[in-house]
C-alpha cells in the first residue's frame, strides 16, 4: 500500500511540471499565479521604467548551483531591481538550473524559446551555449563564461555580432599563479585538476601553461570526467606538486572539498580561481567578485530591456577592479604562512 | 608511487569493496546483472548528505541510506518478478528514475559536506595511529577502521548466505526451476536479494560521499562496471571456492582495482581515461580464463591424438 501511494506521489510530482510545460508551450504564460491573465498594469507603479504595460519575463538558465554562480545570479537579480526592474513586479524571473546536465540545459533553452521570454540570462558556459544554439532572436546575456570566443558564443569580444553578449569571468591566471610563488618561494610545480568537458577550464590550463615558464613553475594537469574522480586525481599528484591551482571549473569547484581534504593532510597550498572557493577552504585568490559580475550583467540587461542597445553591438565586458582574498585558517592547515605584505594589500581576509 | 596515493587507494578500495559485495550478490549469487547500482550508489550518497546537513546523526543517516537503497533494489525486483520486465531493463528503469529522485532529495546537483560532522569525523577522532614498519607507512589509521567495518559486513553477509533464506537465494541463482519445484518462492528471494544488494550499494555511496566530502548526482555513473571489475578481478586472483573465500576475494579485488588505477595515474594517465581502463580490466579478466581454457582444451585434444595433428 505504502509503495503504491509513494509511486503515485512521485508520478504526480513529475506529471505536474510536465503539464505546466505543455501549457506554457502553447503560448499562454501562466506559470505564476501572480500573473494576471489580462495585461492590465495592476502592479505597475508610477516608478515603472518603461511605458509598456506588459510585464516582462526574464529566463535565467544556471548550469549548476555552487556559491560562485549563485552569487552571480543574486547580484544580477538585485541590481536589476535597483535599475527599476523588480522581481515579481516589473519583471517575472524564471530561474532554472540544469543541475550540471547538458541535456537539461538544452531543454531549459527550448522552454525559454517557447515561452518567448524577453531576455535570457545564461550562467556558465554550457547553458550559454545551449541558449545561443536555441534562440536566434531573443537577447541572450551570459555571465561566468571564461572565454566566449573560444566557446563560440560571440564573433569577437568587442563586437559580438548576434543576439548574444555578456560578461566574462576570465580570471588573471598569471596573477593568481604569482600568489603561489609569493607564499612558497621554492614552489616548482603546480597541479591543476579540471574536467575535460568544460571549454572554460581548458582555456585556463592553457593560460597557466603559457605563463608557467616565466614564473619558474611547471604545470601538471589531470583531466577528469566525473566528480568522484577528483579525490584520486588529487592524491595521484601528491609528491609531484608543490601547490594546487583550482581553476573556475564547475565540476572541480563543486567538488573542492576533495582537493582541500588531500591538500590539508599533505600540507600542500591550494590557490583558487575565484573567491567562493577561498571561503570553502582554499588559501587565496586574486580576481573577480561574482556578485559584482552579476550586477554588471544586470546593467547590460537594463540597456537591452529599455531598447537602448542591441546585443550585437555591446562588447563583452570583463571586471576591472580585482581583489585579493585570503583565508588565514586554510593557510595554517596547509602549512604555509601568509606574508605580511600580502595581508596588507588584501581586499578581504577570512579568519 | 607516493604513500598517500597507496593509502588512499586502499581506503577507497575498502569502501568500494562494500559496493563490490552488493554487486557480487546479484551478479554471482542471483545471476542477474543489476544496473540499479548506478542509481542506488548516488541515492545512498544523496540521502546521507541530505540528512547529515539537516543535522541527523551520521550513523543514523548512513543507516537510512541503506534502507532507502534497499527499497530501490526491491522496486527493481518487483518490476522484474511481478511486472515480468527483463532484469536488465528493470534495473535501467529504476536507475534512470533514481537520477531525478536523487536531484529531488539533494535539491541540487552537488551537496558539499565540508565542516559537517560525518562518520569520518568520528573515525579521525578515534586517533588510531598509522601502521608503520621500518619507516614505511603500510596502513593509515583510517584504513584500519575501514578494514574492521568492512570485515564485519562481510561476516554478516557470509552468515546470511548460510541461513535458510540465504540458501534459497543461492539456489534461485543456480537453478530457479528446480528450487521452485521444492516450493521456494523465487520471486521473493529475487526481491530480497536485489534489496540487500542495493542496500549495500547505497551504504557504499553514503560512506564514499562522507569520505570525499560531497554527494554528487553524477557519482553513480559507471559504478556497476567498477563493482563488476572488483568481483571479477577478485575471483580471478583470490579464488572462489567457498562463500567465506569469495566475499573476501571480492573486497581484495576492489583494493587491487584501486591500486591498478592509482598506478595508472602515477604512470601519467589521466583520470578521464580511467573508465576505459576499467572496461579493459573487466574484458581481460572475463576473456583470459575462457581463452586459456580453450588453449588448454586444444592441447588436451592434441596430446590425446598423440601430438600428430597440427591442423
Amino acid at each position: 500500500m505504502f509503495k503504491q501511494k509513494k509511486s503515485i506521489k512521485i508520478f504526480q510530482s513529475f506529471l505536474f511540471p510536465l503539464l505546466l510545460l505543455s501549457v506554457t508551450a502553447c503560448g499562454q504564460q501562466s506559470t505564476t499565479p501572480a500573473n494576471n491573465p489580462t495585461p492590465a498594469p495592476a502592479t505597475t507603479t508610477a516608478s515603472a521604467p518603461s511605458t509598456e504595460t506588459k510585464q516582462l519575463t526574464i529566463g535565467i538558465a544556471q548550469f549548476v548551483e555552487h556559491p560562485a554562480l549563485d552569487a552571480a545570479r543574486e547580484g544580477f537579480i538585485s541590481q536589476l531591481a535597483k535599475n527599476g526592474y523588480e522581481k515579481d513586479k516589473q519583471v517575472k524571473i524564471d530561474v532554472q538550473s540544469a543541475q550540471a546536465s547538458m541535456d537539461t540545459a538544452i531543454q531549459i533553452a527550448q522552454k525559454f524559446e517557447a515561452d518567448k521570454v524577453d531576455l535570457v540570462l545564461a550562467i556558465a558556459t554550457p547553458t550559454a551555449q545551449a541558449a545561443a544554439q536555441t534562440s536566434k532572436e531573443i537577447p541572450i546575456l551570459f555571465t561566468a563564461v571564461t572565454d566566449p570566443v573560444e566557446a563560440g558564443l560571440v564573433a569577437a569580444m568587442d563586437k559580438p555580432g548576434a543576439n548574444v553578449t555578456g560578461t566574462s569571468d576570465m580570471n588573471p591566471v598569471e596573477e593568481q599563479l604569482k600568489l603561489i610563488k609569493e607564499m612558497k618561494a621554492d614552489a616548482k610545480s603546480v597541479g591543476i585538476i579540471y574536467s575535460s568537458g568544460e571549454v572554460n577550464s581548458k582555456v585556463q590550463v592553457d593560460a597557466a601553461k603559457a605563463v608557467a615558464g616565466k614564473l619558474g613553475l611547471e604545470i601538471k594537469e589531470a583531466a577528469i570526467t566525473s566528480a568522484t574522480e577528483v579525490k584520486q586525481a588529487a592524491e595521484s599528484m601528491v609528491g609531484k606538486v608543490d601547490a594546487f591551482y583550482v581553476p573556475t571549473d564547475n565540476m572541480v569547484v563543486s567538488s573542492i572539498a576533495a582537493v582541500i581534504g588531500v591538500a590539508e593532510a599533505q600540507k600542500i597550498p591550494v590557490i583558487a580561481g575565484e573567491e567562493n572557493s577561498v571561503k570553502s577552504g582554499a588559501i587565496a585568490t586574486y580576481g573577480i567578485d561574482y556578485t559584482k559580475l552579476g550586477e554588471q550583467t544586470a546593467d547590460m540587461a537594463t540597456k537591452i530591456l529599455k531598447g537602448e542597445a542591441k546585443p550585437a553591438d555591446m562588447a563583452v565586458e570583463v571586471q576591472a577592479d580585482m581583489k585579493l582574498v585570503l583565508n588565514k585558517k586554510a593557510a595554517e592547515k596547509m602549512g604555509v604562512t601568509i606574508p605580511k605584505a600580502m595581508l596588507d594589500r588584501a581586499g578581504q581576509v577570512i579568519e | 608511487m607516493n604513500q598517500l596515493a597507496v593509502m588512499g587507494a586502499i581506503e577507497q578500495g575498502l569502501l568500494f569493496g562494500i559496493l563490490a559485495l552488493g554487486v557480487y550478490l546479484t551478479f554471482r549469487i542471483l545471476n542477474v546483472p543489476d544496473l540499479t547500482v548506478d542509481g542506488s550508489f548516488a541515492l545512498g550518497g544523496a540521502i546521507a548528505a541530505k540528512f547529515i546537513i539537516d543535522g541527523t546523526n551520521p550513523f543514523l543517516a548512513t543507516l537510512l541510506a541503506f534502507i532507502v537503497g534497499a527499497l530501490a533494489g526491491a522496486f527493481t525486483g518487483v518490476l522484474h518478478t511481478k511486472g515480468k520486465i527483463n532484469a536488465l531493463l528493470a534495473g535501467i528503469l529504476t536507475m534512470i528514475a533514481l537520477y531525478s529522485i536523487n536531484l529531488r532529495v539533494m535539491g541540487k546537483a552537488n551537496l558539499p559536506l565540508l565542516r559537517e560532522d560525518t562518520l569520518f569525523t568520528y573515525v579521525k577522532d578515534m586517533g588510531i595511529p598509522n601502521l608503520t614498519v621500518g619507516g614505511v607507512t603500510l596502513l593509515s589509521g583510517v584504513a584500519i577502521i575501514f578494514i574492521v567495518g568492512v570485515l564485519v559486513l562481510k561476516l554478516i553477509i557470509d552468515w546470511f548466505l548460510h541461513t535458510d533464506m540465504g540458501l534459497d537465494l543461492r539456489a534461485t541463482g543456480d537453478n530457479s526451476k528446480m528450487i521452485r519445484s521444492f516450493g521456494v518462492n523465487t520471486d521473493s528471494t529475487t526481491i530480497i536479494g536485489l534489496a540487500l544488494s542495493n542496500g549495500l550499494v547505497a551504504l557504499a555511496g553514503a560512506w564514499v560521499a562522507q569520505y570525499q566530502g560531497f554527494a554528487d548526482v553524477g557519482m553513480g555513473i559507471g559504478m556497476i562496471v567498477i563493482g563488476l571489475a572488483s568481483v571479477i578481478v577478485g575471483e580471478v586472483l583470490f579464488g572462489s571456492s567457498s562463500i567465506f573465500r569469495v566475499t573476501l576475494a571480492v573486497i581484495l579485488g576492489s583494493i587491487v582495482y584501486r591500486l591498478v588505477i592509482a598506478l595508472a595515474l602515477d604512470a601519467g594517465l589521466n583520470p578521464s581515461d580511467m573508465k576505459l581502463i576499467t572496461a579493459l580490466i573487466v574484458i581481460i579478466a572475463l576473456t583470459v580464463p575462457t581463452v586459456a581454457k580453450g588453449i588448454w582444451k586444444k592441447q588436451a585434444v592434441r596430446s590425446a591424438r598423440g601430438g600428430s595433428s597440427d591442423a
